[in-house]
């Protein structure tokens, strides 16, 4: 009588433990609570560590300085990424990756996320299965020229050759405009940008093309920077950003809102130096904006002072730019780049 | 076991069991590949076809002997491509012989400063990969060239700057008065040889000169705009590749060229010798024509290795077909599958025909009996 009686008791117990369960995991839907930080989130998590992919190298969004340490406006979005995430800007591998390879690289997943100055296409964001997030910087590709070849806009270059890479859009930008132009521009495609502009330099071709952003970078590794101009004309529209696979939006949405978060900072002139004059802040939207007021963090898997960390490590999307590109980099103007307020076209969207 | 109405016994050995396994093998395997592609391309929505060969191409190539404009289509920018590395792959292979021949020389002439000089030579080229010669010559050396205002003159008309060599061309030429006389020149030249009646040298002169006197007017490269027009332009990635291609397979040959030479009988030298020929005489008249025959197999490789290598264009912008096809057109479509499948054709072709032209004349030369 007696097992029979513990026999009940256990079966009730296990009943009870599995309808506990059941109630748990249907409560914590129906809140919406903490939701799952999705697989990627959660694996970078449990590694300690953002696989990050980059440029091989390029001024501007991707180089190392002096002391052999990766810089750039890619770079440290790679940063602010981990910041965001794993709270440390150290925790982040920086994966170089060519142009043929990054797409695969993270198709493959040996990076978390791709930001290397990447146009975002219909194509690749439909065929390569990627899902293009923010637009980090906006490009067209335009031309850099002698100053000496006296041309003020690329429709006069009629008779010219220009160096430019193999296997890009840019080629066929170049052949597009020739033809709308009715004017005949030779090009000749290199594999890397660097012997693209060492034939310009070497007087092999009157000019180099490439992505405005690229063009800055290349102009100011030439011998004689001054002898080099760029071209006020745009062959194409090239909206550059950090790409992740497709099929994981919780990891979409925190690398689009860490850019978000980096173009706010600036719209609320909170920079890395004055941030800390924030927290005293009676705005709401600066304070939901900060996490001050909680609510918005966890929304998205991240803890209240996510934002105060990126902006901290990094600065903002305006300190970025000068650093890596202003005046303090390329002298490459702001133009397109400057947030909607002030005529560019970066337009964070609101946080709340 | 007999073989069904067959008169000769037919026995299945062991030999014949294995050729078949490795066959099937063989087949299977491909039809793996073929499967795993198909599998593959279905998974990823992509379908196998070559329409993409009628859409229009709009890159420009920079150097074409084909006429090329803008918009024309994929298949014919393969075309112009290849006919590219045709003639990439002619001028290389008569540049390397001619180099080869005299390096080979050269090394077995007795004057120590030729040999050495030949010896030197040859081991610093083949010991160096071809691709980093050729990008040093692309870089290191046509790019150092003056540009076009400060142009070094070789010649009349003749300009070499950092754009590439600039020679004039018959007005006409090309097109109609060059190809008949140069046809006639040819077959002159092989009957003169043919029959040792004519001094070919001398006939080869006449008709020179005939052909300067056709071709009286000249297109001749003229200063203007962005540089030099006119004329016609050998640009400093065809001449890259073209010498560095050229050079480098030449120190093989020139080896081939010492070896066969070696392997001829000494007492053809002796004899030749003691008839009172002169060197150049015994060289050319009986050394070179008996070692031509052992030299033609390993030429063939040779041969084929300048094709293949002419491929190497694509790291300095030389648009051949690799630099064309492989690389813009695929880019430009996505079509890899399609793309690679007909470049591998492309060159197995292309070194199957020129295998069976170099067999064709070593059978030719074979001595009749052996």
């Amino acid at each position: 009588m007696r097992s029979k009686w513990i026999t009940k008791a256990r079966i009730s117990g296990v009943l009870l433990a599995l309808c506990a369960t059941g109630f748990a995991a249907t409560s914590a839907q129906a809140q919406g609570a903490l939701p799952a930080p999705g697989p990627t989130a959660a694996a970078i998590k449990q590694r300690g560590q953002l696989n990050c992919g980059i440029d091989t190298g390029i001024p501007g969004f991707a180089y190392q300085d002096g002391a052999r340490k990766w810089q750039g406006l890619d770079v440290d979005y790679c940063r602010a990424i981990a910041a965001a995430l794993l709270g440390d800007v150290e925790k982040v591998r920086f994966v170089p990756t060519t142009t043929p390879t990054r797409f695969t690289l993270l198709q493959s997943g040996d990076i978390d996320v791709l930001i290397r100055d990447s146009t975002h296409t219909f194509s690749r964001n439909a065929s390569l299965s990627l899902q293009p997030t923010a637009v980090n910087f906006y490009a067209g590709q335009s031309f850099m020229v002698r100053k000496s070849l006296n041309v003020a806009k690329a429709a006069e270059m009629n008779g010219a050759t220009i160096c430019t890479l193999a296997g890009s859009s840019l080629e066929l930008n170049i052949g597009d405009f020739a033809r709308a132009n009715n004017i005949k521009i030779a090009t000749l495609t290199f594999d890397k940008s660097e012997e693209a502009a060492k034939a310009a330099e070497a007087g092999r071709c009157d000019g180099y093309s490439d992505d405005t952003g690229s063009l800055a970078a290349v102009r100011s590794t030439m011998q004689k920077v001054d002898d080099w101009m760029i071209l006020p004309d745009n062959l194409s529209k090239e909206p550059l950003g950090p790409y992740v696979r497709s099929g994981d939006d919780r990891w979409r949405d925190i690398v689009y809102w860490v850019d978000a978060a980096l173009k706010t900072a600036e719209e609320y002139e909170i920079t890395r130096d004055n941030i800390e004059s924030f927290r005293t802040s009676t705005k709401p939207a600066i304070r939901r904006f900060l996490g001050l007021d909680a609510g918005l963090a966890k929304m998205i898997g991240l803890d209240d002072e996510w934002v105060v960390r990126v902006i901290k490590a990094v600065g903002n999307y305006g300190e970025l730019y000068d650093m890596h590109f202003g005046a303090k980099g390329l002298q490459l103007p702001r133009g397109q780049n400057n947030l909607y307020s002030h005529g560019g076209l970066h337009y964070p969207l609101p946080f709340r | 076991m007999q073989d069904i109405g067959a008169g000769a016994p037919w026995r299945p050995s062991r030999r014949f069991a294995l050729k078949l396994a490795g066959v099937v093998a063989l087949a299977l395997f491909l039809a793996w590949l073929g499967h795993n592609v198909a599998e593959n391309m279905a998974q990823r929505g992509m379908h196998f076809s070559f329409d993409f060969l009628h859409d229009p191409f709009g890159v420009d190539i920079s150097f074409h002997i084909l006429p090329w404009q803008l918009g024309q289509s994929h298949g014919y920018a393969l075309l112009v491509a290849l006919v590219n590395t045709l003639f990439t792959a002619a001028i290389a292979i008569l540049l390397a012989s001619a180099l080869g021949l005299l390096l080979g020389l050269m090394r077995l002439s007795g004057n120590p400063l030729a040999s050495g000089a030949s010896y030197a030579g040859i081991e610093c080229v083949r010991n160096v990969p071809l691709l980093t010669q050729i990008i040093f010559l692309y870089i290191g050396a046509l790019q150092l060239l003056p540009p076009a205002r400060a142009s070094i003159v070789l010649g009349p008309d003749i300009y070499l700057n950092v754009r590439g060599l600039f020679v004039p061309v018959p007005e006409w030429g090309w097109s109609w008065a060059v190809w008949p006389v140069a046809a006639l020149s040819v077959l002159a030249l092989l009957r003169a040889q043919w029959r040792q009646r004519v001094p070919a040298a001398l006939l080869a002169a006449a008709l020179a000169t005939l052909f300067f006197a056709f071709a009286a007017s000249w297109n001749r490269p003229v200063l203007r705009g962005f540089g030099f027009s006119g004329g016609w332009l050998l640009t400093p990635e065809l001449l890259a590749v073209w010498i560095g291609v050229s050079v480098y397979v030449s120190a093989f040959i020139a080896e081939i060229v010492r070896s066969t030479i070696g392997g001829v009988a000494k007492g053809q030298r002796e004899a030749a010798a003691s008839l009172g020929l002169k060197w150049h005489q015994e060289m050319f008249l009986v050394i070179l024509p008996q070692a031509l025959r052992a030299m033609i197999p390993p030429l063939t490789n040779q041969y084929l290795n300048v094709v293949k290598a002419t491929t190497l264009g694509a790291a300095v912008a030389f648009p051949e077909v690799v630099q064309v096809f492989a690389r813009s057109i695929m880019n430009q479509t996505g079509r890899s599958v399609e793309i690679m499948l007909m470049i591998l054709t492309i060159y197995v072709g292309l070194n199957l025909i020129l295998a069976s032209l170099m067999n064709a004349w070593n059978r030719r030369l074979e001595i009749p009996g052996r």
